[in-house]
């Protein structure tokens, strides 16, 4: 249908940007501009001013155009026009900035020496750019990963204040908001940096990002890393390991896995921030949602194997001078994903239904997987090919290409959580567990809905929440990473985000309330039985 | 008869709501016959394509696969006569189609009260995706729409007075009553939303009637004529939003029997067999306890389908709808209701009313003055809980433990600022004026 498109010769569509946020939008683009001059290897003559007034333009264009935007109008749902601008509606400039980030994304994690980085030799172009900052904070030189940190944590801070007054109307997603800032200029920035300074051989170590998110975690060389530094070292492999196998599902359980993905990730954090006006781009088909599926949990049983080969390639075999042995790890490894594996066959089995399958077959591959390891494995053989090549191939195809240049790079033409929909593995951990073991839940607010589907269209996940709404179902998908957005967007108050008690959150309905109850019995117990 | 052939008018949601059940409960043929739109699309949801929220897609909640696999067959086009004797539908362009049932789900349509100029373009209802496209070519933007006029001061006037400004058209909206929509709502909400609306920048016209629309040489809307001050304003859509009626027009010379809209008995049965009519064409002999003969209302056309499902499907019920309950959003306000709570307390009843400082939420609670018995509440800018209230009202609580327990019934979003307390210190106080 062609709603859009007007019978007359002046565009409609796209709402005009006021005086003072074209204002906005050219400071930010003097400040791209000037980092992209430094890249093109102008060499600016007081590096330290340059790239203050590069970052500042940027943060202020973001800045004056937010307030603009939001702080002239009166709180409340700010989507008009979302789907007339080119920008967020895959237009000509939506598709040019998917453009430009993937190309920044492989020049970034191929070619890094376009960008400037010293091959044993000082900085030049971008990356010399911000050798002030970086010795400023770390007391050495910049490096592609260092420039990288700088503008991925000032853009989760502008925007995340260009979303805190978005929202300025609804306490959740403000409070949501400034933990992400906060974990990604503390957490993933800051603190690194500073680790550097005061112990300079210990392993960049975001302590929140969590196995096997970050999957280079159980790396040798970042392990051998660790245990050199005593008992700090130790101190942090402790820190991963728990992390993983406590803090993780017991926050989870308690909260749902919105405690991580779109409170403290950085990925979240990006996704949330300078995403956010890319939400309504996830695909909400069953297709999309089958392929979510699969490819989600493919790479969920590819980083198990790939770490647990990492792993197995650098240990012993020789009892003797440890315990913790090949075979020792390999039977640890098996034994718990199969206790795992029983103990969610045991319990939830009915919840499951026929996705219980599924579960069989990955379950039954990785362990497949996991012995031919055992058995065809050498010191540097993995499946018959160096294990150094297992992981390279990880760590190039899901770390580099699918959670970069696809995740963010595409996040004009994919919506904004497309790596953590499609490709986190961690998110495939924590989404099994909020399916299972959560008290998280949306519940849906009895036979107030109208199927208008403001919901479904601004789930960043993909999540046709309109489908559970309109049945007067709660929302209990493995993919939701509690955003609260559709909370916030439903015109009649249908949906909240809740942990509750376990009984009951399961609730499959074919009538909502109001009808006749004798009804809603007749009907509901059909489903149910 | 498993293999008859359930045919039904209208694809809106009692139409879709009838033939979904039916076929959770039977293998039945059935045909849903639309003249507006290929799809099942949620109306309430226009507005939100117009501004850009949503494309029209979005407002579709059933993919196209979805028809096919459920085999519930869609045929587009426009019925022109009815022969219940022979069973036969005559569509427009000559074609027919045979039923078995019959289900008359054809919806509303705007009301118009023959005002001079009613029929010109530019001039239009927001009922049909029809009307929001012709909005969408009067109205695209402010250059070509200097201005928007809008008779008639209910749920869908002020939903097409948000539409027009979200492209920054200015409107007028004429209201005949002395405050917006205060026929339904308490005077204290009524005039807290006369002021949400000025603070929109609309420019309402209270106790203000249409006296005609002028038109251009095109045929073409030019200015609206008010009633009482004789004002001309020049304006380039004039959205006709005063309520609506059911669209039976095609049944008017057939043997069923209407009055405002189809007359169907408590099974939802009209005077002929095997004829049905159910959401917003339906026209009860009597209201339903409190509730209109008519009613225009999302969920109760959901309702209406999931009873009916059950007839058709040999389980004949009457259609008992559960305690009354509706939202709305006026701009930025949310508003709910549960239970009933007039505009003014009736004979008995008593109202407390409870306003933040802020003047953007508020709630009046309705009760019996004798009894004390908790009848309903509205609510605006605070969410509440459905599941709460109708347990209330099933086990006939008093207002002061309503009251009391208001924070069980919140169902704002996790960290929202929590005025129960205020609330209640509201409540008691006033019960202490009373006292005094």
């Amino acid at each position: 249908m062609s709603i859009q498109q007007s019978m007359s010769l002046a565009t409609p569509d796209a709402p005009a940007l006021s005086t003072v946020q074209k204002i906005g939008v050219s400071q930010s683009v003097v400040g791209l501009v000037i980092l992209l001059l430094a890249t093109f290897n102008v060499n600016f003559p007081n590096k330290t001013l340059f790239l203050c007034l590069a970052l500042g333009l940027i943060s202020l264009g973001v800045i004056v155009f937010s307030r603009d935007a939001y702080l002239k109008k009166l709180p409340g749902i700010k989507n008009d026009g979302v789907w007339f601008r080119s920008s967020t509606s895959r237009g000509v400039l939506g598709w040019a900035t998917g453009i430009f980030l993937t190309a920044f994304y492989i020049v970034l994690y191929f070619y890094p020496a376009y960008l400037g980085l010293g091959d044993n030799a000082p900085n030049t172009g971008l990356v010399a750019l911000f050798d002030p900052l970086s010795q400023l904070l770390s007391g050495r030189p910049a490096s592609q990963w260092f420039v990288y940190g700088t503008l991925y944590t000032v853009l989760i801070l502008v925007f995340g204040y260009k979303f805190i007054l978005k929202y300025r109307h609804n306490r959740y997603e403000q409070i949501r908001t400034v933990s992400v800032m906060f974990f990604q200029l503390g957490f993933a920035y800051l603190i690194p940096e500073f680790m550097y300074r005061m112990n300079s051989t210990l392993p960049y170590y975001d302590l929140k990002n969590v196995w096997p998110l970050n999957y280079y975690f159980f790396d040798d060389w970042s392990i051998q890393g660790f245990l050199a530094n005593g008992n700090i070292g130790l101190a942090f492999i402790f820190f991963g390991v728990f992390s993983t196998f406590v803090i993780t599902p017991v926050l989870t359980y308690k909260f749902g896995k919105r405690w991580y993905c779109s409170w403290v990730c950085g990925c979240g954090g990006l996704a949330e921030t300078a995403g956010d006006s890319y939400r309504q781009l996830s695909s909400k088909t069953m297709v999309a949602w089958n392929i979510e599926r699969w490819l989600i949990h493919t790479v969920l049983v590819f980083s198990i194997v790939m770490t647990t080969g990492v792993i197995y390639s650098y240990l012993g075999t020789d009892s003797a001078q440890s315990w913790f042995t090949k075979g020792v790890f390999i039977s640890f490894v098996i034994g718990f994903l199969s206790v795992v594996f029983a103990a969610t066959m045991i319990f939830k089995h009915k919840e499951l239904g026929k996705d219980a399958k599924f579960g069989a077959i990955g379950f039954g591959l990785t362990i497949a997987a996991l012995l031919v390891l055992f058995f065809t494995g050498t010191t540097n053989e993995v499946f018959f090919i160096k294990s150094t090549t297992v992981r390279t191939a990880y760590g190039f195809y899901i770390g580099s290409i699918f959670s970069g240049v696809i995740g963010t790079g595409l996040y004009p033409l994919l919506g904004n959580r497309s790596w953590c929909r499609f490709g986190c593995p961690m998110a495939a951990i924590l989404g099994f567990q909020q399916r299972l073991f959560s008290k998280f839940r949306i519940t849906t607010n009895g036979g107030q809905c109208i199927s208008c589907g403001n919901c479904s269209t601004f789930c960043e996940m993909g999540i046709d929440v309109r489908a559970y709404a309109q049945k007067g179902e709660n929302i209990i998908r493995s993919s939701c990473v509690g955003c609260g957005i559709c909370a916030a967007v439903c015109p009649r108050g249908v949906l909240k985000l809740e942990n509750g008690g376990m009984d009951g959150r399961i609730n499959p309905t074919q009538i909502p309330l109001g009808n006749d109850l004798a009804l809603m019995d007749l009907m509901n117990l059909l489903r149910t039985e | 008869m498993e293999n008859e052939h359930i045919v039904i008018l209208g694809n809106g949601i009692s139409g879709v709501s009838v033939a979904r059940h039916i076929r959770k409960l039977s293998d039945k043929k059935i045909t849903i016959v639309s003249g507006e739109s290929d799809y099942f699309f949620s109306r309430t949801a226009l507005m939100y394509v117009y501004m850009g929220h949503m494309k029209f897609e979005h407002t579709q909640p059933y993919e196209a696969y979805f028809w096919k696999k459920n085999r519930i067959e869609l045929k587009k086009g426009w019925v022109s006569e009815v022969q219940t004797a022979q069973k036969v539908l005559i569509f427009e362009d000559g074609t027919t189609l045979k039923y078995d049932r019959l289900v008359i789900a054809t919806g509303s349509k705007p009301n118009k009260f023959g005002w001079p100029g009613q029929d010109l373009k530019g001039v239009t209802g927001m009922y049909h995706k029809q009307e929001l496209e012709a909005i969408e070519a009067y109205a695209p933007n402010n250059q070509i729409c200097k201005r928007a006029v809008i008779v008639g001061g209910g749920l869908i006037g002020i939903e097409l007075a948000e539409m027009m400004s979200s492209r920054k058209i200015p409107v007028t909206f004429l209201v005949r009553e002395s405050s917006f929509w205060n026929g339904v709502l308490p005077a204290g909400e009524s005039e807290m939303i006369n002021r949400h609306i000025f603070n929109h920048h609309i420019d309402l016209r209270l106790n203000t009637n249409l006296k005609e629309i002028t038109s251009d040489e095109n045929g073409r809307v030019k200015s609206v004529i008010l009633q009482e001050t004789g004002e001309e304003i020049p304006c380039g859509l004039v959205g006709l939003t005063a309520g609506v009626s059911p669209n039976i027009d095609v049944f008017k010379d057939s043997e069923i029997e209407t009055k405002r809209g189809v007359l169907v008995n408590r099974f939802l049965e009209t005077n002929i067999e095997s004829v049905y009519a159910i959401g917003d064409c339906a026209e009860q002999h009597e209201g339903i306890g409190e509730r209109r003969p008519i009613e225009a209302v999302w969920y109760t056309g959901r309702m209406m389908g999931e009873t009916l499902a059950q007839t058709i499907c040999d389980n004949r019920i009457a259609y008992k709808p559960g305690h009354w309950f509706n939202s709305a959003k006026f701009f930025d306000i949310e508003y709910q209701t549960y239970g009933w709570v007039f505009s003014k307390p009736r004979e008995g009843e008593a109202h407390f009313h409870w306003k933040h400082a802020d003047d953007t939420k508020c709630v009046t609670v309705c009760y019996d003055s004798s009894s004390r018995r908790f009848l309903g509440i509205n609510t605006f800018g605070i969410r509440m809980r459905h599941q709460v209230f109708d347990t209330w009202l099933n086990e006939r609580r008093d207002v002061d433990y309503v009251i009391e327990n208001l924070c069980d019934a919140n169902f704002d979003p996790e960290f929202f600022k929590h005025f129960e307390s205020d609330i209640i210190s509201a409540f008691k106080n006033e019960a202490q004026v009373e006292a005094a």
